[in-house]
């Protein structure tokens, strides 16, 4: 019983969380609220059972993410005060909110035949997840189930992963780091924004 | 009460989906676009973990006396969706520094202004 309250709790704290985070103009605070959102997202993960992707997301998501993304603003401020603020905006506002109140209907519209959350005969729950369960002890010797998947059955995924980071990080070096021909804008270390 | 306490997560993943859609579509600054971008991305993540939650069951870790376990593929899966998801926020960052030093701008509309003057 408890766990549902702090779930419901967690999660009403993250959908105002992202609303603050759309009505907020200044960027700094918007990039300190959304680690903010991301560390909520870690103690909801643990709290659904998930410890290994909450680990991840509390030293990736809240960690780096946050890290990154301070970097790009220092590199990205303005010259003059208001140095973080967006500017203000020109676009029609009903538009977007139309677009998304449709999807949106749309979505919770499909959520009716969803099974509930947590219930144990649900279909994701029935089929392959139960032969890991069962052998990925005898089959790999690890105990953590999501180890020995992410490791063992499905090494290559990751090994592909690896190189989806690996490019990532290759692109990033290409754009932004070393020399530049002609740097238009004053410009301040920026080969020391590197990537992780 | 019970369908309430069953669909909820559903539907706050949808409200994040959605702020993370308007954050996209209605805001001209390139940061918050991939604020909103990332909102859109941990709202899926919720998606997975609650589907792979098991009513009174434990972490996928192999202990003895326990009977239940959660499902273990989303969270392999989405383990490895969020380390993807920082990889791509991280160019997608330098994109903008890049922008920002040959427009001197990242909002949306001084860009688009700057590519029709030219």
């Amino acid at each position: 019983m408890i766990d549902i309250v702090i779930n419901i709790t967690l999660l009403a704290f993250l959908a105002i969380t992202s609303v603050a985070i759309v009505r907020m103009t200044n960027l700094f605070a918007i990039v300190m609220l959304f680690g903010i959102f991301s560390l909520l997202s870690a103690g909801l993960f643990v709290v659904m059972d998930a410890p290994d992707v909450a680990f991840t997301e509390a030293a990736v998501g809240a960690g780096i993410s946050t890290v990154l993304m301070l970097a790009t603003l220092a590199l990205v401020k303005r010259r003059q005060k208001p140095y973080y603020d967006e500017a203000p905006r020109t676009h029609r506002t009903w538009l977007p909110l139309v677009v998304v109140a449709i999807t949106g209907s749309a979505l919770i519209y499909g959520t009716w035949d969803i099974p509930g959350f947590g219930a144990p005969g649900a279909p994701a729950q029935t089929h392959v997840a139960r032969y890991y369960i069962e052998n990925a002890m005898p089959d790999t010797g690890v105990p953590n189930i999501v180890t020995a998947v992410l490791a063992s059955y499905r090494g290559f995924d990751t090994l592909g992963e690896v190189t989806v980071i690996f490019t990532a990080a290759v692109a990033v070096l290409l754009l932004i780091g070393g020399k530049r021909p002609k740097p238009p804008v004053k410009t301040k270390d920026k080969g020391k924004h590197d990537e992780a | 009460m019970d369908f309430f306490i069953g669909h909820y997560n559903y539907w706050i993943v949808i409200v994040l989906m959605m702020v993370g859609l308007y954050t996209v579509i209605s805001r001209g600054n390139l940061i918050k676009k991939i604020i909103g971008l990332n909102i859109f991305q941990v709202s899926v993540f919720f998606l997975y973990i609650s589907l792979g939650t098991v009513k009174g069951g434990a972490a996928p870790i192999i202990t003895e006396g326990v009977k239940v376990y959660s499902n273990p593929l989303p969270h392999v899966l989405i383990l490895t969706a969020i380390v993807v998801g920082v990889a791509t926020t991280a160019l997608a960052l330098a994109l903008v520094v890049r922008i920002k030093e040959s427009y001197g701008s990242i909002e949306e509309d001084e860009i688009h202004n700057l590519d029709h003057s030219l």
